[in-house]
């Protein structure tokens, strides 16, 4: 495989989908419902990205206490929730999970 | 005190270094791992440098392994990477006032931590007319990070094979929680939060990351059904100067 083009493509069309929004919302005149729309952007997409690595680490639903996936992130959100610290939230969380993974997990 | 360039771009800094440490095994994971899957540490280099989008870097990097065609890797980096449509759409009311010369890097530089992080900076009240180069402060420092990571992993390369089932992959799941739990304080925004995890759930098995935008779109109209039937705006559940005090660490 030619490893420019493939380079080039890849990077082509991740800036195509990243600039042309950004240059012309704001210059444009939105509708009122896409601007409420907007707001929930970054708690759905988040959401979407955490909820089946936590609820199927490996493809299928698994509820079981031995998910560290799921306990450490439970944990996660109890501490986000309770300290609104990410920088905390990321370091307990892991050492949480981590920790699970070792004692219990497989 | 009022804001300087200076300062929106040191707190931008700032304010992303908690994701630059959930970012550093995943730049070094994929260094290594794009080398296994047998690409030249230059092609592996050059993603990191031209495309710049951790998760299609590594479907990427995965395809190359299996063999996959130019044209499949090119079409399912666009697919993974739609989200940004998104991110992008709910920044540019924001960037009006700027020239190509800032829009052209900045929308490069686009990443899901940058998003999360320069999104509540620019919906704060204030009036600092320097907010892009608090999102010029906190892109640069993922953009430097994210590349000397990737040197990391490519000088380390085979060495670090276990790295991935070492369960350094949940650092993703985990600063994501930090950032989304505080933004879950509306009726409106909890729902729109709890359709779009029950859809990603359900639609995981659609290819290419369709389940995420699906669970994305489906997560945004269960937020404003529920705004409508409420009449609870988002933006008058959040107390933006309650927000503002909110500072992350």
């Amino acid at each position: 495989m030619n490893e420019a083009l493939l380079v080039l493509g890849m990077a082509l069309v991740t800036f195509l989908i990243r600039y042309p929004m950004l240059a012309i919302v704001g210059r444009l005149q939105l509708p009122d419902w896409l601007i409420r729309a907007l707001r929930y952007v970054p708690v759905a997409v988040l959401t979407a990205i955490i909820m089946p690595i936590m609820l199927l680490p490996n493809g299928e639903l698994d509820l079981r206490p031995s998910n560290a996936f799921l306990v450490g992130g439970i944990a996660a959100g109890i501490i986000a929730w309770r300290t609104k610290n990410l920088l905390l939230t990321i370091v307990l969380g892991m050492a949480i999970f981590l920790l699970w993974r070792a004692l219990i997990g497989g | 005190m009022p804001a300087t360039r200076r300062s929106e771009f040191l707190i931008g800094m700032k304010d992303t270094f908690p994701l630059i440490l959930g970012a550093i095994p995943f730049g070094i994971i994929f260094g290594a791992l794009a080398i296994n899957a047998g690409l030249s540490p230059a092609a592996t280099m050059g993603m990191s440098l031209f495309v710049f989008a951790g998760s299609a870097q590594f479907i990427g990097a995965g395809l190359v392994g299996q063999g996959a065609s130019l044209g499949v890797i090119v079409l399912t980096t666009f697919v993974v990477n739609l989200r940004h449509v998104l991110y992008s759409a709910s920044l540019g009311p924001y960037m009006k006032r700027l020239s190509q010369v800032w829009l052209l890097p900045l929308a490069f530089w686009l990443t899901d931590e940058t998003y999360a992080v320069v999104i509540r900076h620019y919906q704060r009240e204030d009036d600092s007319p320097y907010k892009h180069w608090y999102y010029f402060g906190s892109s640069i420092s993922m953009y430097v990070n994210w590349n000397l990571c990737t040197l990391i992993g490519i000088l380390a390369g085979q060495r670090l094979e276990g790295l991935a089932t070492l369960g350094l992959d949940f650092a993703m799941v985990v600063t994501f929680i930090g950032i989304l739990v505080p933004l879950l304080v509306s009726r409106p925004m909890l729902l729109s939060a709890l359709v779009a995890g029950v859809v990603g759930v359900l639609a995981n098995g659609l290819p290419n990351k369709l389940g995420l935008m699906l669970a994305a779109v489906c997560g945004i109209a269960a937020g404003m059904l529920a705004e409508a039937l409420t009449r609870q705006p988002p933006s008058e559940a959040i107390p933006l100067k309650q927000a503002a005090k909110q500072e992350m660490p």
